[in-house]
């Protein structure tokens, strides 16, 4: 990356209170995204979705964030007040969630849900706005937007349901999308559909994206360049295209250990976790 | 009945059909499907969310007794009503290991309440037993589910289903809930356990990589109807034909904006 990059991550911790230890759920990450797709892979409990909702300040109440820098822009977010990050969130930076049954409003019409992340201003009439909305169901690719705008979420399928967050992640045009783990709750020929939506808006509209998985395939095909966690670390940083010559144990074990077309007959590589990956 | 199934297969299933609902908004979520597996072959049911599979094996399990059409296991017909002795012979293992086993009871009630129902005598002895063949070994016998990993409970689950020592186990996504690098280690112990008892299984995956690496054969099924049924050799030699088929083959490698260009241009509005 030539330009200077939208994120800075640097040395970032999160910690968790629990009634019976502290948990250090991120322990020292630091990275930075431009305009380009990041994706950060890890099993659960890597800290890979704690440190995509760090960025945004929402790691849950019991847990305390710490950085040497954590900077988007010009602003920097590890100073940044609440009031401030307001401002920030669904406008400059938004998030796509796993499942959508669980992100849209039961009882708001899609349209509606859509409108309400149009920017204030400039004030827009209600026509307006409609005619946005219209426009971004159809650069979310669908077919029938007017039908859509109308419908109640439990009307749509997983499918639609995660273009239509991606429309309205995308009214505000953001400098920065986090998906955490957008196409897992979908079947495989939906998923190239969203994924095919989310790389076209990287690719035209200059967005930087952080694209957290736990697929290792979809990653090394998708992104530009991956992350890969490991409790709470980033134990190795590679282009997409070079994953499958990782050198870290950790990733070699993760590649072995997936089943292919062909591995028929042959007993499945079992990871033997390393204690020294904690601390390298 | 004998004359329309195949009298060499373990389960022979005949245009099954199951259908939720009534009237205008009567689906037909399993539409006239045939298959039939082979004592000791693994048989494979791939198609994405809400295409029959796993209607298929809850029919095929007793789970849903409202279905039609011809099902055979061991030789015997099935009713819609299954007597005791046929849950001996067929035992299923559920996705979500975090859902399929109760809370409050641990390990060793688990595993003691089919034996009982059966009136199996000697538990102690194959409580046991069944632990070490799953790879927990005893010092798991008291514990409760919340203290066991996510592939500890899917040992757990497969240990419940092979108590009984069925000749025939169902597998819905045993792995889906599953991380990498414990999906390996489950796979491994299927299989390993399939090859050491002689089971017949089929094998309800989304996953072609899953399926591929388990199964001898599959069937490719999409809105209730079994598109095509192939040899998993067909998959390795890259050869399927039907187009459905070729998509998901194509989407299981991973994203390639070429073929998604495609994709994008079919979605419904």
């Amino acid at each position: 990356m030539s330009e200077a990059p939208q994120l800075v991550v640097e040395d970032l911790h999160v910690r968790f209170r629990t009634p019976q230890r502290m948990v250090h759920a991120v322990r020292g990450v630091s990275f930075s995204v431009g305009r380009e797709k990041v994706g950060i892979v890890g099993e659960s409990g890597s800290g890979k979705s704690q440190t995509g909702r760090a960025i945004l300040k929402l790691t849950p109440p019991n847990g305390t964030v710490s950085a040497r820098r954590l900077q988007f822009q010009e602003l920097d977010i590890a100073g940044a007040s609440e009031r401030e990050m307001l401002k920030v969130r669904g406008s400059r930076i938004s998030m796509i969630m796993q499942d959508p049954k669980y992100a849209l409003d039961p009882v708001m019409r899609v349209g509606a849900q859509i409108a309400e992340a149009i920017p204030e201003t400039p004030r827009l009439s209600t026509a307006e706005k409609r005619d946005r909305v219209m426009a971004m169901l159809e650069a979310v690719h669908i077919r029938n937007p007017a039908r859509v705008h109308d419908l109640y979420p439990h009307e749509v399928s997983g499918g639609m349901g995660q273009r239509i967050m991606i429309a309205m992640m995308l009214m505000a045009e953001p400098d920065l999308l986090i998906a955490d783990e957008p196409t897992s709750a979908l079947d495989v020929t939906v998923r190239m559909q969203v994924l095919a939506i989310l790389d076209d808006l990287v690719t035209r509209r200059g967005l930087g994206l952080i694209f957290i998985s736990h697929d290792l395939n979809l990653v090394a095909t998708f992104c530009d360049r991956v992350l890969i966690m490991y409790a709470g670390r980033i134990v190795e940083e590679c282009a997409a295209a070079d994953l499958q010559n990782a050198k870290h144990p950790y990733t070699r074990g993760l590649l072995a250990s997936l089943p292919r077309i062909g591995s028929r007959h042959q007993k499945l590589a079992v990871l033997n976790r390393d204690p020294a990956w904690l601390n390298d | 009945m004998t004359d329309s199934t195949n009298p060499n297969a373990m389960i022979s299933v005949r245009d099954l059909r199951v259908t939720f609902g009534t009237g205008a908004a009567q689906v037909h979520a399993v539409d006239g499907v045939s298959f039939a597996v082979k004592p000791g072959e693994t048989y494979g049911l791939v198609g994405e969310s809400g295409c029959g599979k796993s209607t298929i094996l809850r029919a095929l399990c007793g789970l849903n007794p409202n279905w039609s059409g011809d099902v055979t296991i061991g030789g015997e017909a099935m009713t819609p009503v299954r007597t005791r002795s046929f849950y001996r012979r067929v035992q299923m293992v559920f996705q979500d290991p975090y859902g399929s086993l109760h809370p409050r009871h641990t390990v060793n009630t688990t595993l003691a309440e089919p034996l009982k129902i059966h009136g199996i005598g000697e538990a102690d002895e194959r409580i046991s037993r069944v632990l070490v063949q799953v790879g927990l070994g005893p010092a798991f016998r008291y514990r409760y589910p919340h203290q066991l990993s996510g592939g500890q409970r899917q040992r757990l689950a497969i240990a419940r289903a092979l108590i009984l020592e069925p000749q025939v186990l169902l597998l819905d996504e045993p792995t889906s809930a599953l991380d990498v690098s414990v999906q390996a280690e489950i796979l491994n112990l299927l299989v390993d356990l399939r090859d050491r008892l002689g089971l017949t299984c089929i094998l309800v995956s989304h996953d072609l990589a899953v399926v591929a690496h388990m199964c001898d054969r599959l069937g490719v099924m999409n809105a209730g109807k079994m598109l095509e049924e192939l040899p998993v050799s067909a998959l390795e030699d890259d050869s399927p034909t039907h187009p459905y088929t070729r998509q998901l083959l194509a989407a299981s490698l991973g994203y390639d904006r070429r073929l998604a260009s495609g994709a994008v241009e079919d979605i419904e509005g």
